[in-house]
């Protein structure tokens, strides 16, 4: 090989891993963001198939406030105003905030409930006690913690507070039972307080409030121990 | 024959119910509500006569002698609880990172901590078992002059912060007929003394620890309602980290931090009044 050669070849060389080296962590940005999206569209398809959405075209499209985790502030909620169609029937209407608050919000890293959990039903009691029933996902995928946990019953309960005022309560059940905890920490044998406004307590409701326990044992006195 | 047996019977019984319908049920010592009574407090009948009475008024007007309370004691446990354990994991990191683990590391630091303030410290479990909420409840609960210190890593969080939790409000007027309270709510009693207690171990953590919040806030968790004590719950961000050795250096700045809100809180707590804990 003459001189030449050998010198159009070393400068190709060197122009190919310059474009390498800019184009190849472009590259794989793309390949993640596709398999990402690859795995949210079965996510959703999986949703789907278990829980068809509600949405009937022909109801009114309202302002909708759904509560992911804030962009700006660590551990913090923010309201996310959408227009969709929504029934003035307070079950169909949660159902239907629900299973968009699930769907998750555009930005993924926002999500405050896990992308394979679905609401497997809504009841709404006499006395405004929302029961939510979701799938186990809603236990076994969220990441486990204090402030995880209590992020995404707080997202449920202020979605439920801003668009379904005949909520009062909130109880949740993992697969139609009643479990100890979410996911370690955040305690569902009682409920939480969704209508902020007209209630005299902030979170958690005794669990006696809405079934019947029996007590451990029992301590003398509501004030400091002798 | 048969007859008479039955009105041999019949006559205890009734005798029985008159008993218990003409007396006085404090007397009879049963509660017939279902809820054993609190200890007496030895209140004295008004009604006594003046001459048994020593400081009764020369005017025969009944006079309530003073009763000196039972001493209270001051802090001096604390009661340390390594979260999970066992076959639970709690949180789970990338890297291998267990909740489990992370905490026992902690709590190993902070027993260090508190021992130098002085604290006889109490852990919840030993080794890698689990123990159930309710049986660390009945650990804390078994102590006098305590409180109890839940201590967890969590999987979200920026890395390098830590929260401090409280129970959050409960409602209404939550005391049984008799002042009993239920086990499941025991934590409500002393809600206003664990808010004391985590805002001076959250005012600490947060000078130490960039990011973390400046007041303490509320979460239901499983393992706080049922403590009859000042409680709080720790939770450091997060075993999501990529290396241990990150969260390991976290370790012993949050332990000082805690066992000097602690020592602060002490004070608090001795000089708070009796029944004042909600």
């Amino acid at each position: 090989m003459n001189p030449r050669w050998r010198q159009w070849l070393f400068i190709g060389l060197a122009a190919a891993v310059l474009v390498a080296a800019v184009f190849l962590p472009l590259l794989r940005r793309s390949v993640k963001r596709s398999a990402r999206l690859q795995v949210q569209s079965e996510e959703q398809a999986r949703r789907e198939l278990l829980h068809p959405t509600i949405v009937n075209s022909s109801e009114p499209r309202v302002k909708t406030s759904l509560f992911w985790a804030s962009p700006e502030q660590d551990g913090a909620l923010a309201a996310v105003s959408v227009q969709m169609p929504l029934s003035n029937d307070p079950v169909l209407r949660a159902k239907q905030v629900l299973d968009t608050l699930l769907a998750g919000p555009v930005d993924a890293d926002l999500r405050t409930l896990p992308p394979d959990a679905a609401l497997l039903e809504f009841y709404l009691l006499p006395d405004g006690t929302g029961v939510a029933d979701f799938s186990d996902p809603m236990a076994t995928s969220l990441p486990s913690g204090i402030e995880s946990e209590q992020m995404a019953v707080d997202s449920i309960a202020r979605t439920l507070e801003a668009n379904v005022p005949q909520v009062q309560r909130l109880k949740i059940l993992i697969h139609g039972q009643e479990a100890e905890t979410l996911a370690g920490h955040v305690d569902l044998t009682g409920t939480f307080v969704v209508n902020t406004k007209g209630a005299v307590a902030s979170a958690a409701v005794a669990p006696e409030m809405l079934t019947p326990t029996s007590a451990p044992g029992k301590l003398s006195q509501p004030e400091r121990k002798p | 024959m048969l007859h008479g047996v039955r009105n041999a019977a019949v006559f205890p019984f009734l005798a029985g119910v008159l008993v218990l319908l003409t007396c006085d049920p404090d007397q009879v010592g049963v509660n017939l509500t279902g809820f054993l009574k609190p200890p007496s407090h030895q209140a004295p009948s008004a009604t006594a006569p003046a001459s048994q009475t020593p400081g009764a008024s020369q005017s025969g007007v009944p006079v309530r002698p003073t009763l000196t309370p039972p001493a209270r004691p001051t802090l001096s446990v604390v009661v340390l609880d390594p979260a999970h354990g066992g076959t639970d994991p709690g949180a789970r990191g990338g890297a291998g990172l267990h909740e489990s683990d992370v905490v026992v590391a902690l709590a190993s630091n902070l027993r260090a901590a508190l021992e130098k303030e002085g604290f006889q410290v109490i852990f919840t479990r030993q080794g890698n078992d689990n123990p159930s909420f309710d049986d660390r409840s009945t650990l804390a609960n078994a102590q006098s002059g305590a409180i109890f210190v839940s201590l967890h890593a969590g999987s979200t969080g920026l890395p390098g912060t830590v929260r401090v939790y409280t129970c959050p409000d409960a409602p209404g007027n939550l005391a049984a007929p008799g002042g009993l309270l239920p086990w499941n709510r025991a934590q409500a009693a002393f809600l206003t003394l664990s808010r004391k207690l985590a805002d001076i171990a959250q005012g600490e953590l947060a000078k130490q620890f960039k990011g973390s919040p400046n007041s303490a806030p509320t979460a239901a968790i499983r393992q706080l309602r049922s403590i009859a004590a000042p409680a709080i719950a720790v939770e450091l961000s997060s075993v999501s980290v990529d290396d241990r050795s990150e969260l390991d250096r976290m370790l012993p700045g949050v332990a000082d931090a805690v066992a000097r809100a602690i020592a602060s809180f002490k004070p608090v707590y001795d000089s708070w009044p009796p029944g004042g804990g909600g």
